[in-house]
């Protein structure tokens, strides 16, 4: 664990000495819970009409699939047309696209970025690599399968698959958010302690809270 | 006087209005700078539905009792903004809550909503939000300046701290403006405007890609769409401030739509042919160029 | 090609370094691109020598080879003169346990990064160089460096990643051999699954 995160004695400005644990005191330790959807089927219904035609996605590539998605907010194939948007923080953003290979270090940084989206959330596996590892089936530091450690509502072949692909992929999957399937957030609060096994199976150094609201 | 109550359901109107005119203007704007592009860009109510996926979120986190506010206080000052000033001239139900010295208060209310964000943004804890913050206010306030003088000259000019009565002095054909009664303030004026509407060359403190989207960075869900609904109001709201001061204001609801789109695509027109400035260029460029525009149009008065 | 005698070429360079380590012969790649051995000791030395006297003022990089047959590091510095347009690299071998170097931060403080790496792959120790042992890609390794030839990739990624049962592994030349010339193959594997041709 890194130094800054040890608990510490701290001496204020004013003299009086203080205990910090930053895990504990700058994180907030609350476990996620399954969200009901709204009481009414029609307001169900509109909201998931909206989710769905208002996809954010969090600007974070993770791999090669990255560069894929670039060419989607050029006039050639312009996604915006379908209501998809980038957004730069995670706060903001309801689908998280894990753009190819997976390294151990960048899904440490990719569960804390999920897991700071908020519910309804959507994760979208690109290409063959989070699919069962493609070409980095024998790699010392990718994983091989994506959903074993985040909630996935959608693959999208391919190595790397083209744009148009992608587009396909986000038609596929407004459709599974208005037919009310894509309930990710709540099944990976349902079955908070599998995924958390399975993340820290890989990952080490797990110097942080369990969960990162 | 006797507080007239009628007055509230229609400034209830003006603001229903107003909203959606806001959120239709934006998309617009979007649509301008994505065709200018080559591309298609967003559908013209790709808004609205943004707006009820992020009022449908599920769950939101609070930061404190400031982050609350911050929206709120943002949204205050939009709407406080419209409501202090006269949509119409001339309309006794869309006069709003205007007053005497509404002048004042509305150069206030401008300030409101960014003093208000910074109290939430700085809550949030996030680094980002807090720089986003400081270059915020820098600018805000670098814009304001001009604005401010350009202000102070029409009121001299007019003799009045009464938006309506400088409206009606407007009055009576194109060449009593202010645009044409007093260049300069409406020259630096114009300059401020740049700056305020959060686009390029101005756009730094909001632009998505620079430090991840400025003050807002931790705001999600309700409180986002809060934001949002103030971005269709507020901007028409300040541009109705210009339109008041310095091109005659409307005295119908067409007229109203004209002007409040024109003047907005100066900014826009502006905006889509310019690289962005970095803050103390902008700053700078603020005091080289508008400031002393708006210190000769109160001398020139 | 320059001849020996160009006091700007390779050669040259070589010629005058000869003079005062024990170098190896000059092993020329293409023009301006030259490979050269000298024992471990020798490098540092050189290394500040091509720098100051030379030109060579740019470490492009560093690094290693595992000759574990040879339980053998041979670790490459690859340095440019960009006036002259010249590289050079600098190969010297190491054994392998205790795999130790000296460090050359201090001639090329870029080269700390370099060692960093070479630690934390190689397990290379660089005893004084700065932040050494911070982790530099993989974050918490518990197995012996992953860049040394008798770390199992393959049975690592077994052990520790979850496998997606079902997955096909074709190799490529003689999965394309087979469905383009099925007859010319007949003994070839036929029962590549997933082969409807
Ligand atoms: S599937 Fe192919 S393109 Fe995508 S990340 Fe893996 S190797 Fe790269």
């Amino acid at each position: 664990m890194k130094a800054e995160l040890e608990k510490r004695l701290v001496t204020g400005p004013d003299g009086v000495e203080f205990e910090v644990d930053p895990l504990r005191d700058y994180y907030c330790d609350a476990l996620p819970e399954v969200q009901r959807p709204a009481y009414l089927r029609i307001v169900e219904d509109l909201f998931n009409w909206a989710r769905a035609e208002s996809i954010w996605i969090l600007g974070f590539g993770t791999g090669c699939g990255a560069i894929e998605m670039r060419p989607l907010m050029t006039p050639r194939f312009d996604a915006y047309r379908y209501g998809i948007q980038w957004r730069p923080t995670p706060r903001q953003a309801n689908l998280f696209v894990i753009s190819g290979y997976l390294s151990v270090k960048t899904l440490k940084r990719v569960i804390r970025s999920y897991e700071q989206m908020q519910n309804p959330k959507y994760v979208v596996g690109l290409g063959s690599c989070t699919l069962n590892g493609g070409m980095y089936f024998d790699s010392y530091n990718t994983i091989k399968r994506l959903d074993q450690y985040l909630p996935v509502d959608l693959y999208i072949t391919g190595c790397m698959p083209r744009p148009e692909a992608l587009l396909a992929g986000f038609l596929e999957l407004k459709k599974l958010i208005r037919a009310g399937k894509a309930e990710g957030a709540n099944q990976y609060a349902a079955n908070f302690a599998w995924y958390k096994a399975n993340q820290k199976q890989v990952i080490h150094d797990w110097d942080m809270p369990d969960y990162n609201w | 006087m006797s507080f007239d109550w009628m007055r509230i359901p229609w400034s209830l109107v003006t603001l229903f209005i107003v909203f959606n005119y806001g959120l239709l203007l934006n998309a617009l704007i979007a649509k301008i700078a994505a065709r200018v592009g080559r591309r298609h860009g967003i559908p013209l109510w790709q808004n609205y539905v943004d707006l009820i996926k992020n009022y449908g979120q599920r769950t939101t986190i609070s930061h404190g009792v400031h982050f609350y506010l911050g929206p709120v206080f943002r949204l205050t000052g939009g709407i406080g903004l419209l409501l202090f000033v006269p949509t119409l001239y001339g309309s006794a139900y869309f006069a709003n809550l205007s007053f005497a010295g509404d002048l004042i208060l509305a150069l206030y209310f401008v300030f409101f909503g960014t003093l208000g964000m910074a109290l939430g943004a700085g809550e949030s804890g996030h680094p980002y939000a807090a720089l986003g913050v400081s270059r915020g206010l820098s600018q805000v306030t670098a814009a304001e300046l001009p604005f401010a003088l350009a202000v102070f000259a029409v009121a001299l000019q007019y003799q009045t701290l009464s938006v309506t009565e400088i409206v009606a002095a407007q009055q009576g054909g194109i060449h009593h403006w202010t645009l044409f009664t007093n260049p300069l303030a409406v020259a630096a004026a114009m300059l401020s405007f740049l700056g305020s509407m959060m686009r390029p060359p101005f756009d730094l403190v909001l632009a998505p890609q620079e430090i991840p989207i400025g003050p807002p960075t931790e705001y999600h869900s309700s409180y986002l769409a809060l934001l949002q609904t103030n971005r269709a109001i507020f901007p028409i709201a300040k541009v109705v401030i210009y339109m008041n001061l310095f091109f005659g204001g409307a005295t119908n609801w067409p007229v109203f739509f004209l002007k409040v789109f024109l003047i907005t695509m100066v900014s826009v027109v502006v905006g889509v042919v310019s690289p962005r400035f970095r803050v103390e260029q902008s700053i700078r460029w603020f005091l080289i160029w508008a400031v002393p525009i708006g210190i000769l149009a109160i001398l020139w008065v | 090609m320059p001849s020996n005698a160009d006091p700007m070429s390779l050669a040259g360079v070589h010629a005058r370094l000869q003079a005062l380590f024990p170098l190896g012969d000059l092993a020329p790649r293409r023009a301006g691109l030259a490979f050269v051995d000298l024992p471990a000791t020798c490098a540092p030395p050189a290394l500040s020598h091509l720098r100051d006297r030379e030109g060579f003022g740019h470490l492009v990089l560093l690094t290693a080879v595992d000759w574990l047959e040879e339980e053998l590091f041979q670790l490459t510095y690859l340095v440019c003169n960009r006036e002259a347009r010249l590289d050079l690299g600098l190969r010297v071998r190491i054994p392998r346990e205790p795999a130790r170097m000296e460090s050359i931060h201090d001639i090329w403080p870029t080269a700390a990064t370099y060692q960093r790496e070479l630690r934390e792959m190689f397990g290379i120790d660089f005893p004084g160089s700065p932040r050494l042992d911070e982790a530099f890609i993989l974050e918490d390794w518990r197995d012996i460096p992953p860049y040394r030839r008798d770390f199992d990739t393959l049975r690592f990624a077994r052990e520790n990643f979850a496998e997606r049962p079902g997955r096909e592994t074709w190799d490529p030349a003689s999965h394309m051999r087979q469905r383009l010339y099925p007859e010319a193959n007949p003994g070839m594997d036929p029962s590549v699954p997933g082969d409807r041709s």
